[in-house]
């Protein structure tokens, strides 16, 4: 089970509370326990793994659900974290160890989590775990265009969140519109 | 080459490693004249590095493990199967 420790987490990321996290990981190698006739050699045990968790997720997520599922984010601009902090990155060795430090886990964890499910899953799978377009697409059961659309949406309300995060700890200046970076042109 | 609007709006594209080659060299060629779009190029690839990092270092619960490997013995949930 050389998967567990990441399923684990992203359990966690997707439900929000360990007991359902640690359910939603027990529930996932017992179906690919019993349907492991249906997995072909070659494909991706990992990949695999995730399509079963994603699929659980989402059909016990929706069947809970008692108000219509949140498809919808507010709009933000784009670059909007990078024309905020980015210039941060000149002034140290590199901008990895700003960001690093810039925020908590707890905080980046927290960023998105709070994104709703229909942005939250397609984020995690493609910005944590890596998948591809398509991989996201067959695991959401969603069009390639619509997980491209919710991964840019919900990327940019995250980076917004965590700005926001940084800004209310004081480490960046509130409201400095100075700080924003003019976007880049032609 | 792409000129600057060009590349930054594929750059999520780019990252994702999902641009033709084509695409992706234009960027590419693009990125090597640009420190501007470089750098904002290199923000999100890091940031994204860091996201991972942080988002799948959870400690699992002892005893998830053996849980789930007792699950695979025995009758978990009585529909007369194994598991």
């Amino acid at each position: 089970m050389q998967y567990a420790p990441q399923l684990y987490s992203a359990a966690l990321r997707m439900t929000r509370n360990s007991s359902d996290a640690e359910d939603l990981v027990q529930e996932t190698y017992l179906r690919g326990y019993r349907s492991f006739t249906g997995f072909e050699d070659g494909t991706n045990l990992r990949a695999w793994l995730f399509r079963i968790m994603t699929n659980q997720y989402i059909n016990t997520y929706r069947a809970k659900q008692r108000r219509p599922i949140e498809t919808d984010l507010a709009d933000v601009e784009d670059l909007y974290l990078y024309r905020r902090v980015g210039n941060l990155g000149a002034l140290s060795r590199s901008a990895e160890d700003t960001l690093l430090n810039l925020f908590t886990d707890e905080e980046v964890k927290n960023a998105l989590e709070e994104l709703p499910e229909a942005f939250r899953v397609p984020v995690l799978l493609a910005d944590v775990e890596g998948f591809s377009y398509k991989e996201i697409a067959e695991m959401t059961d969603v069009p390639i265009g619509t997980v491209m659309s919710r991964l840019h949406r919900g990327r940019k309300a995250m980076h917004k969140k965590l700005y926001d995060f940084a800004e209310q700890r004081g480490l960046i200046a509130a409201g400095d519109d100075e700080q924003v970076k003019e976007p880049t042109n032609g | 080459m792409a000129d600057c609007n060009e590349t930054i709006r594929e750059l999520e594209t780019f990252l994702d490693g999902a641009l033709s080659e084509d695409g992706h060299q234009a960027i590419h060629a693009h990125l090597e004249g640009c420190p501007d779009c470089l750098q904002a190029f290199d923000f999100h690839a890091e940031l994204r590095a860091v996201i991972a990092a942080k988002c799948r270092n959870d400690e699992m619960p002892p005893g998830l493990l053996s849980r789930i490997e007792k699950c695979f013995n025995e009758d978990f949930d009585g529909d007369g199967q194994i598991g």
